[in-house]
Order: C-alpha cells, then structure tokens, then sequence
C-alpha cells in the first residue's frame, strides 16, 4: 500500500515536470478560481461587515423596531451568514441570483436579457479598437520622434482625458439631435430589426472605442519601444540586419506576449466602461442595471452584476496571462 | 530647472492646472451668482447677465462651474492625497519588511485589485450612506491599491541597495529606513503617479457624480452638472457638455504636466531616449 502511493506520487511528479506547461496552466486557472472565490466573500461579505440596511432605508421615517424585523425576516436576513452566503453562491453557480428586493422579480430573467446586450456592445467596440490601436500604435513607433508620432502622442493624451459623457453627449448632440443620423435613445428589444438595432448601437459603440483606443494605442506603442530598446535589437542594429529583418525575426516574436496582454487588459477596461456608456444611451444592458440597483440599494441585484463583472475582469486576465506564458518560454521556468 | 527648460505643452498644462485652481479658491469671489441662486428661466441660452446660459432649474452656468471646480479639485485632491498616504506607508512597509508581511499585504493587494475600480465602488456605495467624507475615504482606499503596486515596485529596487545596506547594519529603525532611504530616492516616480491618480481621481469622481452616486444636489459639482443637464441634450441644448468640457480641460491639463514629470524621469534613468 504504502509503495504504491510512493509511486503514484513520483508519477504524478513526472507528470507536472514532463509538462511543465500544463502544471503551469493549471495553477494559472486554480488561481482565478480561488480568486474568484475570494471575491465573491469580498462582494457577499462586504455588505454584511458595512453599516446600513436595506430595511431601514426601505422604511424610512416608518421604520418601527417590529416592521424592520418584518422585512428582516421576509428577506431572510435574520439567518446566519455563512448559510446565507452558501446559498447565495450555490444559486449563482447554477445561474440563480434570488429575488430582486426592490421590484421582487427574478434578478436571473433580467440579467439574462442585459447580458446579452452588453456583451453585444463590449464586443462590436473591440472588433473596432483593438486593429485600430495596434496599426496606430506601431505607425507612432515607426515614425518615433517624428512630427506623426508627435501628433499621436499629444491626440491620445487628450484622448485619455476626455470623459465617456463628454464623449458621448457631444455624439448624440452631433448625430443623433442635430443630423438625425442616429437613434437616441439606443432603446434595444427583442425582435428588433438588424439594421435598426446597428443604428441605435452605433452611438454607444463609437464612444467605447473613442474611450479605449488611446489607453490601447499608448500601450501598445510602449510595449513595442521596450523590445526595440533591449539589448538584442542593439546587437541585431550592430550586426548589420535591416530594419525590416530586424523586426520581424527579433522584434516581433517578443513583443506578441506585451501586446496581447495590452488588449486584454483593455477588453477588461471596455466591461467596465460599458457601465458608464449604458446610462449615457439609456441602452438595456448590465451596466444601467446595476447602477439603478445601487441607487435603491437592492443588494441582490448589486451582488449579482458585481459578481459577473469582476468574473468576466478576472477571466480576461487570466487570459492575457495564459497567452503571455504560452508565448514566452521565460515565463515557464519562473525563477 | 529653468523655466525655458519647460517644453509648452507642460506650460500649458500649468496655466490651465492655475486657472482652475485659482476659481476653486476665490469662487465666491470670481462667481457672478450664488452657487443656488435661481435667476432666470430654465436653460436660457447665454447672455450678458449669464455668459453661458443658465442650467436645468435656471441656476447661472458659469457660477455653478466656478463652484463647483471648488468641489471638484477638492474631493480629487483629499482623495489621491489619502490614497498615497495608505498606498506609500503600507508598500514601503512590505517592501522594508519582506517575509509574511509582504505577502499578506501584497494578496490582499491582488485581491482587491481584481474587482474593477468602478464595479467596487458601485458594491461599497450602495450600502454606505452617502457623504463627502464616505465618498473621499472609499474613492482613497480603491485607489491606494495602485500606490501600492507602483510603491511596492519602486521601493523594492531601492531596498536592495548598499546605501539602505548600511542603514540597516548602522542599526536604524524601520521607520527611518522607509522615510530617510527609500522615501527620497523614490520620488520622482511617485511624484509623476500623483499627477496620475489625480486625473484619474478627477475623472472618477465625475463618473460617479454623473451616476448619481458621488457629490449629492444641491453642492454644485462638473460631473453631477452633466447629470442635472443630460435631459436638454435631447432639445438640442448644449448645457451638459460645458461642465463635460471642464472636466477633459482640467484632465488634459494635467495630464500633459504628468506627461513632461514622466518624461523627465525616464531621461534621469538613462536608456536610450525613448519616452
């Protein structure tokens, strides 16, 4: 007995040291899932730990000790923590979010109706803002130094600056009051027809992009300068490579890890950013959801969307991780 | 440092970042109307009594920028000072001590920093009750996890020198260590991430005046202005975007001073002069 466990273990060691990759990969993902554990206490437990209750505000001057206790129990608040928080996550694992407090409807039927929709913009924006920032990126590390790069620089900086609702107003200002060009409010529904549905998504989309493309731009530019100042894009300057040859068999194949993890990163800003779009274009998505929930504290909707917001930052990270690891051999033998 | 040494960029951003300032502090002053004062019709467009029109209850435009530029700076500014205070302590401190303190504080770090900015505020502030202390403390604290990360950086390449070496083999304390080694030594990184954090503090704070959930009415302030004033947009009306405007002025401004700071650290680095 005791030998075979010995050679289960060796076995099981050679495993992770014939794969190192997969051991790697797989400690990569049992982090994100303990994270993702983590965060969920952080979320759920949180409110719990912070003062205020919805009974009280729900009352207001009425809040008599027995009628907060009334809704205390109505709501099951009065049951220990940890059999609450077990609940809790055992129903969003399979996708069930409660009751929502303030309108008492399912909080899982209205978050699989926004979902979509968010995911939709988040997704239109990317396929925009990632080529574009990448091109834009390198033709400013091509022209470096250079009245162009100069141009991108002093663009971008002021892009950063510009706040989503500035962005987006002057947007609807523009297109939608002034030209007619577009739909606002960006009022989605099911069963709306394609091209309405692209014409009250291009406003909102356009705003993302503007919002991430300069962020996306300059890191990518960055990644790209670091590679082309390290020591071996000197060696392969000294050698006589062309500057083409240069970058294609020395530049480019380490700056691939930078750079995707530059768009990752990124796409993780854009599910953020969707928040602050959605309530600018009234757009039926998780963002106006979770904000409006805020607003009238029901908790179980908070709790929802924060939970698959920081799941979907946490996924996205990860990741940009993976591809990093996948595509630099450094990263397998961290020291 | 000459002050042609300054490129214009970074003058301009000084100027702007002046301006701003010197409305924030001489507000009653400068301002034509009281920051509540009703004085003409609702969205009135701009005249020789009001230059840029009045807003959505017929309160003066530009009193109500002047004003709130007062709230505005003020709460960015007491909340990156604060979440430098924590972010700087706390690094250095994990930084200095190494062993399981700095991986309990760098966890925690991680941990924190896995929750976008915005969605944990949107958590903590739909149970807080809400005031301006409540709003600069959880605005400093979701913030001094990016101090932290850039301080723990920074610090821990300092702490390996000889200099901190020696510090340590003379027998100073801890506290010396953090403040009289590695505190001047790191400055000029810090000094640049301030600029940082200040815009981004800026920035945020609008986003959550614009949701509704940072400065509360009547105290004027530019993002909660823009949320007063989003309903003209649809009549043509321009109100929101000038406090929107204010807003990407201010941030650009110092952005381009944050932009000189950084440029200037990179070229006392060394390297090979790529910004």
């Amino acid at each position: 007995m005791a030998i075979s466990m010995e050679q289960d273990r060796s076995a099981d060691r050679r495993f992770w040291e014939r794969f190192p990759l997969v051991a790697l990969i797989a400690r990569r993902l049992a982090l994100s899932a303990l994270l993702l554990v983590a965060v969920s206490l952080l979320i759920f437990g949180g409110i719990e730990a912070l003062p205020g209750d919805f009974a009280t505000t729900y009352l207001g001057q009425s809040a008599t000790p027995q009628a907060v206790a009334n809704i205390r129990t109505e709501l099951g608040l009065d049951r220990p923590f940890a059999v609450r928080y077990f609940e809790w996550l055992g129903g969003a694992l399979r996708g069930d979010f409660g009751k929502s407090w303030a309108s008492r409807n399912s909080v899982s039927e209205q978050i699989s109706n926004r979902l979509g929709n968010s995911l939709l913009l988040a997704f239109l924006a990317a396929v925009i803002a990632v080529p574009l920032a990448v091109a834009l990126g390198m033709l400013a590390v091509h022209h470096r130094n250079r009245i162009t790069d100069r141009i991108i620089n002093v663009v971008s900086l002021a892009a950063i600056s510009l706040p989503e609702f500035f962005v987006g107003y002057l947007l609807i200002l523009l297109f939608a009051v002034n030209l007619g060009a577009a739909t606002f409010p960006a009022t989605v529904y099911e069963g709306m027809a394609l091209g309405e549905r692209l014409k009250a998504l291009a406003l909102p989309t356009a705003t993302l992009v503007f919002a991430v493309l300069a962020h996306m731009m300059r890191m990518t530019r960055a990644a790209i300068l670091s590679v082309m100042a390290s020591a071996y894009m000197e060696t392969a300057e000294l050698k006589g490579l062309s500057a083409l040859r240069a970058i294609v068999r020395h530049a480019a194949p380490n700056a691939v890890a930078p750079i995707v993890n530059v768009i990752a990163l990124n796409l993780a800003y854009l599910v953020v950013g969707v928040v602050v779009v959605e309530v600018i274009f009234v757009y039926p998505g998780m963002g106006q959801y979770m904000v409006d929930a805020v607003t009238v504290r029901d908790m179980p909707v908070v709790q929802a969307c924060g939970l698959i917001f920081a799941a979907v930052y946490i996924l996205l990270n990860m990741l940009a991780d993976i591809i990093a690891i996948l595509s630099n051999p450094r990263l397998r033998h961290p020291r | 440092m000459r002050a042609r040494d300054i490129p214009l960029s970074a003058w301009l951003g000084l100027v702007g970042l002046a301006m701003v300032l010197v409305c924030a502090i001489f507000a009653p002053w400068i301002a034509p109307y009281g920051e509540n004062d009703i004085i003409a019709g609702v969205w009135e467009p701009g005249s020789h009594a009001s230059w840029l029109g009045t807003d959505n209850l017929g309160r003066d435009l530009l009193s109500r920028l002047i004003f709130g530029a007062r709230t505005t700076l003020f709460v960015a500014l007491a909340a990156s000072v604060l979440s430098f205070a924590i972010g700087i302590v706390l690094s250095f401190t994990a930084a200095v001590s190494g062993g399981i303190i700095d991986q309990l504080l760098s966890r925690f770090n991680d941990l924190m920093m896995s929750v976008p900015t915005l969605i944990f505020a949107l958590v903590v502030l739909a149970v807080l009750p809400q005031n301006l202390l409540i709003l600069i403390a959880v605005m400093a604290a979701l913030d001094s996890t990016r101090v932290y990360r850039l301080g723990r950086a920074v610090a821990l390449d300092v702490a390996v020198m000889d200099f901190v070496e020696a510090a340590r083999l003379r027998g100073e304390g801890r506290l010396w260590i953090i403040f009289r080694e590695i505190l001047p030594n790191t400055l000029s990184p810090l000094l640049a991430e301030f600029g940082l954090r200040f815009a981004f503090a800026i920035l945020f704070l609008s986003t959550l005046s614009f949701l509704g959930l940072g400065i509360q009415p009547p105290a004027a302030d530019w993002g909660g202005m823009i949320k007063d004033n989003k309903d003209g947009i649809i009549f043509g009306i321009s109100a929101a975007l000038v406090p929107g405007a204010a807003i990407a002025v201010l941030a650009i401004c110092v952005n381009l001073v944050v932009d000189w700071l950084l440029r200037r650290t990179s070229s006392l680095k060394g390297g090979r002069g790529d910004g």
